[in-house]
């Protein structure tokens, strides 16, 4: 019964309540607008906008040594998981058989170096964000609800995939559709922002000739 | 809610855009931007976090613009901001900030953080929650015309020192003139020999070009304070003696500050294109230069190197000029460690020199300057900024560099200018 409404109408809650969540998000800021910019640009917006979104995959040369932590949890984390969301063998079947669209999934000792790194990157962040003055600072609710939540759905994931048992991949489904219930109202929304949010800036500093 | 509180909230509200939305939907609270942060690095307090500088705006966003900010307060279930929310960045802001922007340079999602401190200060002014100095600063600005208190006799008589000085008559009010030049009051009253540098220079290479003794001050205490009501005061100024002396370009003198306001952020703050082309004194030289106009002979002997003026470099995007003209004259030219885009502020940016609350914490935070300054050790330090120059020679003051020589790279230009024969 509960396999049931997982896999049938929690799931079609949860995916609109992500699609409409994310789309009121996204036109609830950019309906706000910005101002025109009346300064004689020095070079492109737009090039800026583009350049920026691509260079600050990168962290500065200057800022590695401070960072290391960081950058590299950083890059364990989000490179990991974004393998087991769009490589894992179950999500490629489901991807296909949702939409039709199905590509060459990884195999399986590959999903499990992706899933160590990913969870050693998520844990390195999250030890950081408590112990660090500056993050434990910054940090609120909201920042560990995020990484909570994603913590949860690997690690569900993880045990259903090692474990062939049923009841492993409606849990792991049902922890997927609560975090899709949540991430439109929380931090998880800088998985879309970043985007504008590096092109304003690289734009405005674009114009100015500066590369950023 | 007390009045000054709502005016503050309101002019926060009033700087909300979707830039901004933006930046504060994507904020994953890494913390990266305070290791690029000389207030940070150099004191260890973690309130000097350039992003935590903007908690009042991400305050009032996450309760009035967001979903579940706005229904908790709907329901009574989030406390309402208080004057304290304001009262309590005064510090940070003004006094811990120097609007460098090397936060916005590293920030993983791309936040312009110094663009948001800016927004922040609009609250903060509106409440009156600002340091007395600048306050009185932007007094004197809007009742003399410069936030030195320097009036247009003080200019005529540095005026009349450097003609006695170079021999060389300094045009004042020329109707037609190709350039119209601004100081910055620090200039005038603590580096005058830039006029004289300017005046041989531009006679050298034929450069027509005047002063308006109707506004020739090229700060805007507006804009560091966070009020934009003066800042468009101040703009006006600058675009009616302009317009009366028919200027087409104007030409912003070695102050970064005043660079980036009248280029770049003037045209914006008064609502309108300006009527003329704004260049930074580095920009001409070098377009001088380029074209076989600006010529030297000789060169400076010592080891020297350049500190960035960060809102000329870093948010104004005057980088290369400055090498290339010391190019000319410095063989022995070394660049100091993270330089250009990334240059450490000298600590004295964005108001806060002109803020006496913040004198100690200023030259604290000049040990990451000290840093880069150790790393390689210069005779001699260039710079294209007078405020920056005021606050290099408090620094090194204060840490005993008394060998390390301060100089401004129009200056250093004009003694290496090719004597004219005949």
């Amino acid at each position: 019964m509960f396999a049931q409404l997982v896999d049938g109408i929690f799931w079609d809650i949860a995916l609109w309540v992500f699609a409409i969540g994310v789309v009121w998000n996204i036109l609830s800021i950019f309906r706000v607008g910005n101002k025109p910019d009346y300064s004689e640009p020095r070079g492109s917006a737009v090039a800026g906008a583009v350049a920026t979104n691509l260079r600050r995959f990168m962290p500065r040369s200057e800022m590695v040594s401070r960072t290391r932590l960081q950058v590299i949890a950083g890059y364990l984390f989000h490179l990991g998981l974004f393998a087991l969301l769009f490589f894992a063998a179950p999500h490629v079947l489901f991807i296909e058989a949702q939409t039709g669209l199905g590509w060459t999934s990884m195999p399986y000792w590959a999903f499990i170096i992706a899933a160590q790194l990913s969870f050693t990157g998520l844990l390195l962040l999250w030890v950081h964000r408590v112990m660090h003055p500056v993050t434990r600072l910054l940090s609120d609710m909201d920042d560990h609800m995020a990484s909570i939540l994603t913590f949860i759905v690997m690690l569900t994931g993880c045990m259903a995939l090692v474990e062939a048992f049923e009841g492993l991949r409606v849990l792991h489904r049902f922890t997927v559709e609560i975090l899709m219930v949540y991430f439109p109202f929380s931090r998880l929304m800088h998985a879309f922002m970043f985007i504008p949010s590096r092109a304003f800036t690289g734009a405005w500093f674009g114009r100015r000739g500066v590369k950023a | 809610m007390s009045d000054r509180l709502e005016q503050g909230l309101d002019a926060m509200r009033g700087q909300m855009d979707t830039r901004v939305m933006s930046y504060l939907s994507s904020c994953v609270h890494c913390g990266i931007c305070a290791d690029a942060c000389l207030f940070y690095t150099e004191t260890g307090a973690a309130r000097y976090t350039p992003i935590y500088k903007v908690e009042p705006l991400r305050k009032l966003w996450k309760r009035e613009y967001t979903f579940w900010g706005k229904l908790a307060s709907s329901m009574g279930l989030v406390k309402p901001m208080t004057e304290s929310d304001l009262s309590d960045w005064e510090e940070l802001v003004y006094d811990g900030c120097t609007m460098c922007s090397r936060c916005s340079m590293v920030c993983p999602v791309g936040i312009d953080i110094a663009y948001m401190i800016r927004k922040v200060k609009e609250g903060l002014a509106a409440a009156g929650y600002s340091p007395e100095g600048l306050v009185e600063a932007g007094k004197r600005a809007l009742e003399i015309g410069s936030p030195m208190g320097v009036t247009l006799k003080t200019l005529q008589a540095t005026i009349r020192v450097q003609e006695k000085e170079t021999g060389i008559p300094i045009p004042l009010d020329v109707e037609g003139a190709d350039y119209m030049c601004l100081f910055s009051s620090g200039e005038i009253a603590g580096f005058p020999e830039f006029i004289g540098s300017l005046a041989k220079i531009f006679k050298a290479t034929g450069v027509s070009w005047t002063i308006s003794s109707e506004y020739f001050e090229a700060t805007n205490t507006g804009v560091q304070l966070g009020n934009s009501r003066l800042a468009a005061t101040l703009v006006e100024r600058v675009v009616s003696a302009a317009e009366k002396l028919k200027a087409k370009n104007v030409i912003s003198p070695e102050c970064g500050h005043a660079y980036t306001t009248i280029r770049w952020d003037a045209p914006n703050i008064i609502g309108r294109p300006l009527p003329f082309k704004v260049v930074h004194i580095m920009e001409l030289l070098d377009e001088l230069r380029r074209d076989g106009r600006l010529k030297t002979e000789g060169i400076a002997g010592e080891k020297l190197s350049y500190h960035d003026p960060c809102n000329a470099g870093r948010r104004g995007g005057v980088l290369d000029q400055p090498r290339n003209l010391l190019d000319m004259v410095a063989p022995d030219f070394v660049e100091l460690p993270e330089t250009g885009a990334m240059n450490w502020c000298c600590g004295g940016g964005g108001g806060v020199s002109s803020n006496e609350r913040a004198d100690a914490l200023r030259l604290k935070v000049f040990d990451a300057k000290k840093r880069q300054l150790d790393a390689v050790q210069p005779q001699g330090l260039v710079t294209a900024c007078s405020n920056c120059r005021h606050m290099l020679e408090d620094g090194l003051e204060e840490h005993d560099m008394h060998d390390i020589e301060l100089l401004g790279i129009t200056e250093l230009i004009a003694d290496h200018l090719v004597e004219e024969t005949g």
